[in-house]
C-alpha cells in the first residue's frame, strides 16, 4: 500500500507539473456550466436541483477522461521509463492502482470545483442536499469507470493519440449500449436476453438513477466492478507488452 | 553472487540471448562488451527482472529471481539504456521519489540524497525539469538514481554514453570508488573503458558468450600484445629487424612509416630490438611497446562465428 501511495503522489503532482490538470479542470468547469445552463435549462426548469448538470456528465467524461488518461501508460512505454518503474521494487498492481487513484483524484477535484453551481441552486431555492451528494458520488464512480477503460486503452499502445481514440470509442460503446438507438437497432432480430444484457452494460442506464440521487447497490456495484475489471485487464496487458 | 544458467530469450523467431551461463562474485566489476544487438541489454533486462527469460535460471545468492523478484530488486541499482526518467519532474523531485520507493526515510534519505547529488555533481540543476537537461546531465541523473540506496548490485547499461571525456573519467572513478564487496555490471561499446574500470570482461555476440576473462587476458589475445612499434624519420634498411631473435613477424605501414615487430609468444623483444637499433644507428623517432589492440581482438572475437 505504501508504494501505491508513493506512485499516486508522483502521478498526481505530475498532472500539475504539466498543464494537463489545469486545462482539464478549466475545460470541465466551463463545459459543465455551458451544458447545464444553455442546453439543460437549469434556470427555466424552475426547480432547485442539479439534474441538468449531472445529466451531461457521461457526455463530458466521454471526451475528457480519455484525454486525461491517454498518457498514463503510453507515455511511460514511449519514453522507456516503464523499464525503470518495473525494475523498482514495486509490483505492477501497485503501479496500476497508484496511477488510477491519482487521475481519479484529479477528476474528483474537478467535480468538487463545480461547487458554485450547488451554491447557486441553494441561493435560488431549497435543494435536497442528500440527492446532490449522492449524485456527486455517483458521477465520480462513473468517472472512475471511464478512467479505468481509458487507462487500459493507454496500456495497449505507445501512441497517445491512438490511445485517446480507442478510449473514446470503447467508452462510447458503453455509454450508448442502453440508449434507444442501440436497443432499436437490436429489436428486430435479437432476443430479449441479448438486448437486456447489452442494455445492462450501459453507463447511461446505471447513471440515470444516480443522477437523481439514488445510489442503488446494483448501480454502484456495476461501476466498481467495471473499474476492477478494466484495471485488471490493464495489468495483464502491461505485463504482456511492457517490453515491446 | 549472481548465478546464471542456460539463460535464453526469444523474441518471436529471433533469438536475442542464446544459452548464456556465467557466475559473478562479489567484488567483480564486469564489463559487458558486444556489438549492437548482441544481447547485452536483453541480458541486463533479464537480470533486473524487467524481461522474463524464455529459458534458464537466474539466482542471486542462491535465491531465484523468479520467486523473489521484489526482494532482489531492492538490492539492485539499475540504469536502463538511454537513462529514461520522468521528464516533467525536477531532478530533486525525481531523486526524492526514487529514494522514497527505495524505502529511505528521514535523515538517512536527506543524507543519501546529499551524498549522491555531490558525487555526480548535480547541484547546479536540482530544480530544473529533467526534460530540459543536456544528455550528459540526464545520464548522471540516471546514475544518481541507480546508486541512491547504495545497492549491492549495480547494473549500468552504457553509463558513459553521451558524456564528455571529463564526465566519463568521473563516472569511472565513481564506479571504482564503490566498495569492494559489490557487484557491478557495465555494458559499453568503449573498449578502453573496460581496461580502465573492470576486472572482468565478458564479450557477447549474437546472444552467445564469446569471452570471459580479465581485461589483461583480452589484451594478450591480441597479436599486438608486447609487440614493438617504431617510427623511422627516413627510409633505412630495416630488413635485419625481422631476423632478431624472438621476433616472429614484421609489418611495415607504408603510409605512416611505422614498423611493427611481433614477438614469438611469451617473448619480450624490446631489449634485443633497442640493442639492434643502437648498433645499426637506425633513424628511430619513436619506439614503444604495444599493450594489445582491443578493437582488433574485439573484431576477431565477435565476427569469427559470423564468418564460419
Amino acid at each position: 500500500m505504501r508504494n501505491v501511495w508513493i506512485i499516486a503522489k508522483r502521478e498526481f503532482s505530475s498532472f500539475f507539473a504539466t498543464p494537463v490538470a489545469y486545462v482539464f479542470i478549466a475545460i470541465f468547469l466551463m463545459l459543465s456550466g455551458v451544458f447545464s445552463f444553455f442546453i439543460g435549462n437549469l434556470y427555466d426548469r424552475g426547480q432547485a436541483d442539479l439534474l441538468p448538470f449531472f445529466n451531461f456528465h457521461p457526455w463530458l467524461y466521454l471526451f475528457l477522461v480519455p484525454a486525461i488518461a491517454m498518457r498514463t501508460w503510453s507515455e511511460e512505454r514511449r519514453s522507456g521509463s516503464i523499464e525503470l518503474l518495473m525494475t523498482l521494487p514495486i509490483s505492477i498492481w501497485e503501479a496500476v492502482l497508484g496511477k488510477f487513484l491519482a487521475a481519479w483524484a484529479v477528476l474528483g477535484l474537478a467535480l468538487v470545483l463545480t461547487f458554485p453551481l450547488w451554491l447557486t441552486v441553494n441561493y435560488l431555492g431549497n435543494p435536497d442536499h442528500g440527492i446532490i451528494v449522492a449524485a456527486y458520488v455517483g458521477s465520480w464512480l462513473m468517472a472512475g469507470a471511464f478512467l479505468a477503460i481509458s487507462m487500459c486503452m493507454s496500456a495497449l499502445t505507445k501512441n497517445q493519440v491512438v490511445a485517446f481514440i480507442l478510449a473514446v470509442v470503447v467508452c462510447f460503446l458503453f455509454v450508448l449500449s442502453g440508449s434507444s438507438m442501440v436497443v432499436d437497432a437490436l429489436q428486430p432480430w435479437a432476443g430479449n436476453l441479448l438486448i437486456d444484457t447489452v442494455a445492462s452494460f450501459s453507463f447511461l442506464t446505471h447513471f440515470e438513477a444516480m443522477a437523481k440521487g439514488v445510489l442503488a447497490l446494483n448501480d454502484v456495484g456495476y461501476f466498481v466492478l467495471s473499474v476492477v475489471i478494466w484495471l485488471y485487464a490493464s495489468l495483464i496487458i502491461i505485463e504482456q507488452k511492457k517490453a515491446d | 553472487m549472481i548465478c546464471v544458467k542456460n539463460l535464453s530469450k526469444m523474441f518471436d523467431q529471433f533469438t536475442a540471448v542464446d544459452d548464456l551461463s556465467f557466475e559473478i562474485q562479489s567484488g567483480d566489476i564486469v564489463g559487458f562488451l558486444g556489438p549492437n544487438g548482441a544481447g547485452k541489454s536483453t541480458t541486463m533486462k533479464m537480470l533486473t527482472g524487467f524481461l522474463t527469460p524464455t529459458g534458464g535460471t537466474i539466482e542471486f545468492d542462491g535465491q531465484s529471481l523468479d520467486s523473489n523478484q521484489k526482494m532482489i530488486q531492492k538490492s539492485i541499482g539499475y540504469l536502463p539504456e538511454g537513462a529514461p526518467a520522468y521528464g516533467d519532474m525536477t531532478v530533486f523531485g525525481y531523486l526524492n521519489f526514487i529514494a522514497e520507493v527505495r524505502e529511505l526515510k528521514g535523515d538517512v534519505r536527506r543524507e543519501r540524497l546529499k551524498e549522491v547529488i555531490e558525487k555526480v555533481e548535480l547541484q547546479s540543476v536540482l530544480n530544473r525539469p529533467i526534460e530540459n537537461l543536456s544528455k550528459g546531465f540526464k545520464r548522471r541523473v540516471g546514475l544518481a538514481q541507480a546508486i541512491i540506496h547504495d545497492p549491492k548490485i549495480l547494473i549500468l547499461d552504457e553509463p558513459t554514453d553521451g558524456l564528455d571525456p571529463n564526465q566519463k573519467h568521473q563516472v569511472r572513478r565513481l564506479i571504482q570508488a564503490l566498495s569492494r564487496d559489490k557487484i557491478v555490471i557495465i555494458s559499453t561499446h568503449i573498449l578502453e573503458e573496460v581496461t580502465a574500470v573492470c576486472n572482468r570482461v565478458m564479450i557477447i555476440a549474437s546472444g552467445k558468450l564469446k569471452f570471459d576473462d580479465t581485461p589483461q587476458a583480452l589484451q594478450q589475445r591480441s597479436r599486438y600484445y608486447h609487440a614493438v612499434t617504431m617510427k623511422l624519420s627516413y627510409a633505412a634498411d630495416i630488413s635485419g629487424l625481422a631476423e632478431i631473435e624472438g621476433v616472429a613477424d614484421m609489418e611495415v605501414d607504408r603510409v605512416s612509416g611505422e614498423v611493427t615487430l611481433f614477438p614469438e609468444s611469451g617473448q619480450f623483444i624490446l631489449g634485443p630490438v633497442t640493442d639492434y637499433v643502437q648498433h645499426r644507428k637506425l633513424p628511430v623517432d619513436s619506439l614503444f611497446v604495444e599493450q594489445g589492440r582491443l578493437d582488433e581482438v574485439f573484431r576477431s572475437i565477435t565476427t569469427e562465428e559470423a564468418a564460419a
